[in-house]
């Protein structure tokens, strides 16, 4: 099967991606029982999920583009555009909310000059709001990457994103 | 008085993961051990006796849902048993303690719970924002296979299990157990109708059971140490200990394992300490974030299914979220409102429309804009959209439970929103 973006310098799903992706398909009654495995895998490797990849996993796992898209964009964690480095998810469910998440949400804004859905100019972090992480008794909190910070004050801010930010 | 909580028996001050090793040291696996000795139907009917009831909300008898499983499986096909870690409803903070301080225990209990159904798959399926849990469940279950309690003929008894870990990606409606098949099948995490019922038609057509973690983590304790010695447990009809929890302005917030029906003001005044230094406690939501409020006036009920419900809400996951003083009730349900539109899986017209329709008069009258009427079209929308049978599921339903409570409790809060054109606690109503 022919396509274009074969001939590109990095294909739409490595070596590696269809390995893993393979690994899951042996677990499962029909292929696109994966999809959100297989998603979930080229996220991994590239932070998000393209154009061009999905079309690749709709292919290796016999399913139309749109409805793998169906799927994919349904998640809230399968990333459908670039993000940064490390994403910071921050809860603003009733128990961190009433600890004052959104003055919290305002401080990262003026710190990294990102507001909700943005990305850092330096491409360092992407700033998304996230469903209550059940730290509740530690709230506000928040994570940045795979890390759980709770507690999280405007002081701590610094120590947790170090100098990024502001340069814009 | 020395207290018998099992499930948090090895939960260490530090919250340092239990390993294999201190796990059966401390006694682990005699109760897969007391299980695999017994046949399905006597460990059926150990957890029918003992009244364990549904630790993920909904407070379904265990053994009874169990029951509907088809026992005789002429095709040889598979049967499923999927743990429920999806924890995410709003102010709910239980399940991340047991996956992360004793992932042995959950697997025990899975075991259990597998075999009692005859099983031959597991999934636990937990959400993506877990890292630490899901990587400490895979090496528990290697640990296990390595020692022959998981994969072909367990310990000798001829039963078989496989288990593994499902990352999920995101979305609070997957912990709706016919849309959390859904997305373990790959798909959009839409909740199905109901006949068939997933014991009998669940994960790709085949009979599937759904529990949540801590009900799954009581399992072997009471294979092994009997359903009078689980009933005996709970200070009120409802057996056994709960893993209940407070967040808000209180002094200590946290999560505790006490007898089941332990009084409402010893979990808040006692383990949480109280309210915080100068704020008062105006309600709170006993059992997540879709459940009624309930006042400083039943402050001495006990915390038990039975008893919460008759007092007009639910106890839900046990965790409660305190509303104080300073904290703007309409800000506060506004919150939970724009939660649950944010996270309708969009199926039905109700719940996607509904939904975002309560959270923009909400929001009309905490930023001023109210009118005299919005309080009659939140009635409307509480006495439709609350209604089980007009949304394709209990989300909807769910999101109107805080809303229709604080009409009732805190309706001159609401309506000095609306006369003053402006929130009486400040701008946005937290602080």
């Amino acid at each position: 099967m022919s396509d274009r973006n074969d001939a590109a310098l990095i294909p739409a799903l490595s070596a590696i991606e269809l390995t893993e992706i393979d690994a899951e398909i042996a677990h499962v009654p029909y292929r696109s029982a994966v999809a959100i495995d297989a998603l979930k895998i080229v996220q991994a490797h590239r932070g998000w999920v393209s154009d061009e990849s999905l079309r690749a996993i709709a292919r290796h796992l016999d399913m139309s583009a749109d409805e793998l898209d169906g799927v994919a964009t349904f998640y809230n964690l399968i990333y459908r555009r670039p993000v940064g480095d490390r994403v910071i998810l921050l809860c603003n469910s009733i128990s961190c909310w009433i600890k004052g998440c959104e003055g919290l949400r305002e401080q990262i804004t003026g710190q990294l000059g990102v507001g909700l859905g943005e990305t850092t100019a330096d491409n360092r972090y992407t700033l998304l709001p996230v469903t209550c992480l059940g730290a509740c008794d530690k709230a506000p909190v928040m994570m940045v990457g795979d890390e759980l910070h709770e507690n999280v004050e405007a002081l701590s801010l610094q120590a947790i994103f170090g100098d990024s930010g502001g340069d814009k | 008085m020395s207290l018998d909580l099992p499930l948090t028996r090895n939960v260490r001050p530090d919250r340092a993961p239990t390993g294999f090793d201190a796990y059966e040291a401390n006694g682990g696996y005699r109760g897969l051990r007391a299980a695999i000795g017994m046949s399905p139907a006597d460990c059926l009917q150990i957890v029918k006796d003992s009244n364990l009831r549904g630790r993920g909300g909904a407070g379904f008898p265990t053994g009874m849902k169990w029951s509907f499983v088809p026992m005789d499986n002429p095709g040889g096909g598979h049967k499923y048993l999927i743990c429920n870690a999806d924890e995410m409803e709003p102010g709910t903070f239980k399940d991340r303690l047991l996956l992360e301080c004793d992932p042995h225990q959950l697997i025990e209990g899975m075991i259990c719970a597998a075999y009692t159904i005859q099983a031959d798959v597991a999934y636990i399926f937990i959400r993506a924002e877990y890292h630490k849990a899901a990587r400490l469940l895979r090496e528990a279950i290697a640990v296990c296979y390595d020692k022959g309690y998981l994969g072909r003929d367990i310990l000798g008894s001829g039963y078989t299990l496989d288990m593994q870990v499902h990352s999920s990606a995101g979305r609070y409606i997957c912990g709706e157990e016919t849309a959390l098949i859904s997305s373990l099948e790959g798909k959009r995490a839409n909740p199905r109708a109901k006949p068939p019922f997933p014991q009998v038609s669940g994960l790709w057509g085949r009979p599937t059971i759904v529990n949540n973690v801590e009900t799954l983590c009581n399992i072997h304790h009471i294979i092994e140490r009997g359903a009078d010695w689980f009933q005996a447990l709970g200070l009120t009809e409802d057996a056994g200990t709960k893993l209940y929890g407070v967040s808000g302005r209180v002094k200590n917030p946290g999560c505790w394992e006490l007898p089941m029906g332990t009084p409402i003001r010893e979990i808040i005044e006692k383990h949480a300490g109280g309210m915080a230094d100068g704020y008062q406690l105006r309600g709170f939501l006993p059992g997540g974030g879709s459940t009624d409020f309930l006042t400083p006036d039943h402050l001495d009920l006990a915390m038990d299914y039975g008893t919460i419900g008759k007092a007009g809400s639910r106890m839900g996951t046990g965790t409660m979220i305190i509303l104080d003083d300073k904290t703007c009730p309409v800000g506060f349900v506004k919150n939970l409102m724009e939660f649950f539109a944010r996270e309708s899986c969009g199926f039905c017209t109700p719940c996607r429309d509904g939904l975002p329709w309560s959270a923009q008069v909400l929001d009309d009258i905490e930023s001023g804009r109210g009118q005299a009427e919005d309080m009659d079209t939140l009635a409307r929308q509480v006495e439709f959209i609350g209604a089980i049978g007009n949304t394709h599921c209990a989300l909807a339903p769910g999101a109107m439970e805080p809303l229709q409570s604080a009409l009732k409790y805190f309706r001159e809060d609401f309506e000095r929103h609306i006369s003053g054109s402006a929130c009486p606690w400040c701008d946005g109503g937290a602080h």
